[in-house]
């Protein structure tokens, strides 16, 4: 089903029903202008024909009288073709003509028939059958009404081969605009296909890929082309990042080693006072939180632009998420915070240990650290689940939470609340978190039920990787 | 102890013979990787200190060639590539422990002892003893005095690993490594509560201390005046 649509979403099946509908259109119109004139070009030439033919009989009625009239009228029935005579006197008694089973109305009028009318024709073998004519009628001075006409038989088989050939013709255009669609539309369908798999691959992180090419020089392939030119310039740009920021880890993180190695070896000199220690102290406190914040921002940029080299491989997310609770309780319980870990069978996950633990363990610090206070015992529950097929940790608490139009603010480098300012930390963990989602191909989520915080990690369905 | 650090910064090098000498080892210096190779594949060191990113030879080929040739020394690899995989390549490639820059000295030296140790202590014990504190890695039971300690798993690798290296200074960070897998720096120091709440289990109502913190640096299991 979802195949279906996706056909009928594609630009070549629009056009092509496009087209389908403009040549039908079309042929319509020209079936209709081709018979309507054709039948016009027709009748016209029977009238002209039937014109002549009463000229001529109006001549013969002058020069011979009423009985040369009737004469030559019998005359000419008993000819071959598809003219048509009668005439009759006032009381509608035949004296002459090929013409029978007429209705009586149509010799009352005279003047051209209206419509085409039946009547029953005499052939060769005597055998009558019905026919369709067109006819004149006009009525002599002494009341006699002659009848001069022509069959239809011929301009409408005429008329009928019209239709059919362009019937024939327009299924002939439907049938090429299907094969059309299916060859040209479906081909080009696999090209973009092709293209979008190999871009969603690129986003992906994997800016080594590049967007096949058919090698027949084509539109698609020159799309292509240019789509890869650019997509080597963005990994180069990238490379130069991921070198500049190598080379800033290196030249930035000796000399920072050496500060907090002279501040150490200083404060282990015997010679140092109690209050320089507590100075050289402070440093190495501050060098320490300078090289942590440091090392997490590089962490960040590299998460983010999805070219960490971390590996990813099945992990057991309840087993990350109870290592955690694990490692965070004796914390919790000292600080007077209840951290639970709701029991969960093995729910395998594509991931990497490390990120997921930190990501994790930086969310149950900021629970234990922003609930501590709450009244009346503060609870932080750890809980890993499946919904709607995707796996998520949640890390809820009931402490103040974040007001809803801070949420999205909260996860941005650096930002930390109001609330959250007296607290020590760098304000780099939600958004490490986030980061390390990203790159999970998954989210992170601040909620809230009615109380305190609710952080989801929620990972895409395993089906959708 | 005798040292070789293959570090081209010279003032880290510098820093490092002056601090180890201190601690009462002998410290020799290369300046880049090609000379490393040489004094390491010649002299007869009980460890190597070896910087990843040196001019003339990289680090980690340093210690692959030196690997291949069957020189089994102990290293440890500093670097200030930290990445989980930076350290998996750094490992595969000889390295027995590995550093990112900057750390601490206290840090460093804990390690290169702990190191050094590795190569003459048997692995294969299965009880751990130091003093009346008993560890049965068979039976996963402990004792002290005869009496047994009631442990969660994860307070028995503590206690295994810490045992395991009695006499030795252990970090934080060695810990966190090492029992708990993880190599990254949680931002509150959870490990202190771990090891305050295995020493309460340990030695309230013993008498004798046995895990000790030692200042800056981390922990010891010892029997206090022994050595």
């Amino acid at each position: 089903m979802g195949k279906l649509r996706s056909i009928f979403s594609t630009t070549a099946t629009r056009l092509s029903a496009l087209y389908l509908v403009l040549f039908t259109v079309c042929a319509f119109t020209l079936v209709f202008y081709m018979t309507g004139e054709a039948a016009r070009f027709l009748s016209n030439q029977t009238r002209t024909a039937v014109s002549e033919e009463i000229q001529d009989l109006n001549q013969v009625y002058t020069r011979n009288g009423l009985p040369g009239l009737v004469r030559a009228i019998d005359r000419r029935s008993r000819a071959p073709g598809a003219n048509l005579y009668l005439i009759a006197d006032g009381a509608g008694a035949v004296l002459a003509g090929n013409v029978a089973g007429l209705d009586n109305t149509i010799l009352r009028k005279e003047g051209w028939t209206r419509e085409p009318f039946k009547y029953l024709r005499f052939s060769e073998e005597g055998v009558e059958k019905s026919h369709r004519a067109l006819a004149h009628i006009f009525v002599l001075p002494n009341g006699m009404r002659i009848l001069v006409g022509r069959d239809l038989g011929e301009p409408e088989r005429f008329r009928q081969i019209i239709q059919r050939s362009l019937t024939f013709a327009l299924g002939m255009m439907g049938i090429g605009a299907f094969l059309i669609w299916f060859f040209v539309g479906r081909h080009a369908l696999k090209r973009i296909d092709g293209m979008s798999d190999a871009s969603r691959r690129i986003m992906g992180g994997d800016l080594t890929g590049r967007l096949p090419v058919a090698g027949s020089g084509d539109e698609f392939d020159r799309l292509a082309d240019n789509l890869n030119q650019m997509l080597a310039k963005i990994s180069d740009l990238n490379d130069g990042l991921k070198q500049v920021s190598d080379n800033i880890a290196h030249d930035l993180k000796t000399p920072l080693t050496r500060l907090r190695n002279r501040a150490d070896a200083a404060l282990n000199a015997r010679d140092t006072t109690k209050e320089n220690k507590a100075a050289l102290e402070d440093i190495i406190g501050q060098s320490d939180q300078l090289i942590r914040t440091f090392n997490s921002i590089l962490m960040i940029s590299r998460l983010e632009a999805g070219y960490s080299s971390e590996r990813m491989e099945e992990v057991d997310l309840a087993l990350i998420a109870e290592d955690v609770t694990e490692l965070y309780e004796p914390l919790a319980d000292e600080a007077g915070v209840k951290l639970n870990f709701v029991p969960s069978q093995p729910l395998k996950i594509k991931g990497n240990r490390e990120l997921l633990s930190q990501s994790l363990s930086n969310i149950v610090d900021n629970s234990i650290k922003y609930s501590r206070s709450t009244n009346g015992g503060a609870v932080v529950e750890v809980q890993v689940s499946k919904a709607n097929g995707q796996p998520s940790v949640t890390v809820c608490d009931n402490g103040p939470g974040i007001p809803p139009e801070d949420r999205d603010r909260a996860t941005e480098r650096f930002v930390r609340l109001e609330k959250s300012r007296s607290e020590p930390g760098s304000g780099l963990g939600l958004s490490l978190a986030k980061a390390v989602m990203k790159l999970h191909k998954g989210e992170l989520r601040l909620s809230s039920e009615g109380v305190g915080l609710k952080v989801s990690l929620v990972f895409p369905s395993p089906d959708s990787l | 102890m005798k040292i070789l650090v293959i570090e081209d910064d010279r003032d880290s090098a510098q820093y490092l013979a002056k601090a180890f000498a201190e601690a009462g080892h002998a410290v020799d210096i290369a300046a880049d990787g090609e000379t490393g190779y040489a004094l390491a594949d010649g002299g007869a060191y009980d460890i190597l200190v070896v910087d990843r990113m040196l001019p003339r030879r990289d680090g980690l080929s340093v210690v692959a060639g030196l690997r291949a040739q069957g020189n089994r020394t102990p290293v440890l690899i500093l670097s200030a590539l930290g990445e989980v995989d930076d350290r998996v390549t750094g490992l595969r490639a000889g390295g027995d422990d590995y550093l990112t820059k900057p750390y601490a000295f206290s840090e460093l030296l804990a390690r290169v002892e702990v190191l050094q140790r590795r190569t003459s202590i048997a692995e294969v014990e299965t009880v751990y003893r130091v003093g009346d504190l008993e560890l049965d890695r068979l039976s996963h039971m402990a004792r002290r005095a005869g009496q047994e300690i009631v442990l969660q798993p994860r307070e028995f690798r503590l206690l295994e690993y810490l045992m395991r290296h009695a006499g030795q200074v252990v970090t934080r960070t060695m810990l966190l490594e090492n029992v708990w897998e993880y190599h990254f720096d949680p931002q509150t120091n959870v490990i202190d509560v771990h090891v305050s709440r295995l020493r309460s289990k340990i030695e309230k109502g013993f008498g004798v201390p046995l895990l000790h913190t030692v200042r800056g640096s981390g922990y010891m299991l010892k029997v206090p005046g022994k050595n």
